[in-house]
């Protein structure tokens, strides 16, 4: 779980290019929208495409996404049970 | 008809125009395969949250519209106008790339959003929650020439009293390696490195606080190289104006066969006017005549020709009117007229 996360935590800051964010900035509990890393909606459709490409998880409910992006702990709990890749 | 004032110049460009004001007084001319522009601290301009998914055209053009406004003392402008050539061209790429490697799907959304040509126009509003007119001009190498006839019609007609208008283009990753290539294969191809920039200007149709005046712009499709000089002898009769009272050319000449055009004036009507070539030292886009302009726009606030762009040896003690021509590859020919307040 330990490795999912920290690639979790590479490929967000590669993804949504948080040039002032390293691996070690961000907690595994910190809120990724609102206060934590202040992501936006255009974000959390970067984050679907990327539980879609990286592991095979398709979001069809937008409201499934507040519930799973809310920390990299909660995203990698949830992409080791619903990883199809 | 109202006048249009030019209260405001500001370029980002392969030389250090952003910066320092000694205007090109330390510019060189541009010897490696590109000319990329000397960037500034642009965090020092845009918030953290919005500069992330910038690519360097979007960052280019929201800075130098940013300060135009500021020089020009414009608040909220009430058009927006911005011309580019290629628009987006890195985040087109990228997008384009990201379609094949993933076979069509798994497609992210933010550089197809910010891969169209109206994102620089777009961004510079929505930092400034302006939500007046804004256009994009994509016209080739006339884009910012379209765009700067728009501006001049706005004011002039009185349909807005402050225009931000300018042009922007970046070098992208992939395409400015296409167009060297093709460019080395041509027998007498561009012999000025492709290059990047962005020029922003602050008009309005106040007088007070600015330093040049925009009189006319003209562009066409296509001309011949024996009918321009005639082309342009209508255009200056059109403004008032004879040959002899252009007190310095910008013409962008960038080395290829289509420079006979530039010849043909320069060894005509224009033998003894200062004569000037910037695209050396900017490099060659489609909105390269942005750097002309706005070496044209401080020739006529400062009244002096920095020695780098100087084609001739010959000077003028004033300099009340300035005239830009520029063309690429025989098509998309500009002749903009820019006089002394």
């Amino acid at each position: 779980m330990e490795t999912l996360r920290q690639e979790l935590k590479e490929n967000i800051i590669e993804q949504l290019n948080l040039e002032d964010f390293t691996v070690d900035d961000i907690a595994d509990d910190d809120r990724l929208f609102g206060d934590g890393l202040g992501l936006d909606s255009i974000d959390a459709l970067e984050l679907i495409v990327m539980l879609d490409k990286n592991y095979g998880i398709k979001l069809t409910d937008p409201k499934e996404g507040k519930e799973i992006f809310v920390s990299i702990a909660v995203l990698a709990e949830y992409i080791a049970t619903h990883r199809t890749k | 008809m109202k006048t249009c004032f030019i209260h405001s110049a500001i370029c980002i460009s392969a030389q250090e125009t952003f910066y320092n004001n000694d205007f090109l007084k330390e510019a060189s001319e541009v010897t490696t395969e590109f000319a990329s522009a000397i960037h500034p601290v642009y965090k020092d301009y845009i918030p953290p949250a919005a500069i992330r998914r910038m690519a360097p055209g979007v960052k280019m053009g929201v800075v130098a519209a940013k300060q135009s406004l500021n020089e020009a003392n414009i608040n909220i402008p009430e058009a927006i106008i911005v011309g580019t050539g290629m628009g987006c061209i890195e985040d087109s790429e990228k997008f384009l790339n990201a379609l094949i490697d993933n076979d069509e799907e798994f497609l992210a959304p933010t550089s197809f959003i910010q891969s169209t040509h109206n994102t620089v126009g777009a961004q510079i509003a929505l930092g400034l929650q302006c939500k007046a007119y804004n256009m994009t001009y994509v016209h080739g190498a006339v884009s910012f020439e379209s765009g700067l006839l728009d501006a001049q019609l706005l004011i002039q007609t009185s349909e807005a009293k402050t225009v931000l208008v300018g042009g922007v283009d970046e070098l992208g990753k992939e395409f400015s390696v296409f167009f060297n290539k093709i460019e080395k294969q041509q027998p007498q191809g561009i012999q000025v490195p492709f290059g990047e920039g962005a020029g922003f200007f602050g008009m309005s149709s106040e007088k007070a606080g600015a330093f040049a005046i925009l009189k006319d712009v003209q562009v066409f499709e296509t001309v011949s190289v024996a009918d321009i000089t005639s082309k342009l002898k209508a255009f200056l009769t059109n403004n008032g104006l004879l040959f002899q009272d252009i007190d310095a050319i910008l013409m962008g000449e960038n080395g290829d066969a289509y420079d006979v055009y530039y010849h043909e004036m320069q060894a005509s009507v224009f033998l003894k006017t200062p004569q000037i070539s910037y695209k050396k030292v900017s490099g060659e886009f489609y909105t390269a005549s942005v750097f002309g302009f706005w070496a044209g726009c401080h020739l006529l606030k400062r009244q002096e020709i920095p020695k780098i762009l100087l084609k001739n040896s010959i000077e003028k003690k004033n300099y009340q009117h300035v005239l830009l021509y520029n063309q690429y590859k025989g098509k998309e020919h500009s002749f903009t007229l820019l006089s002394r307040c």
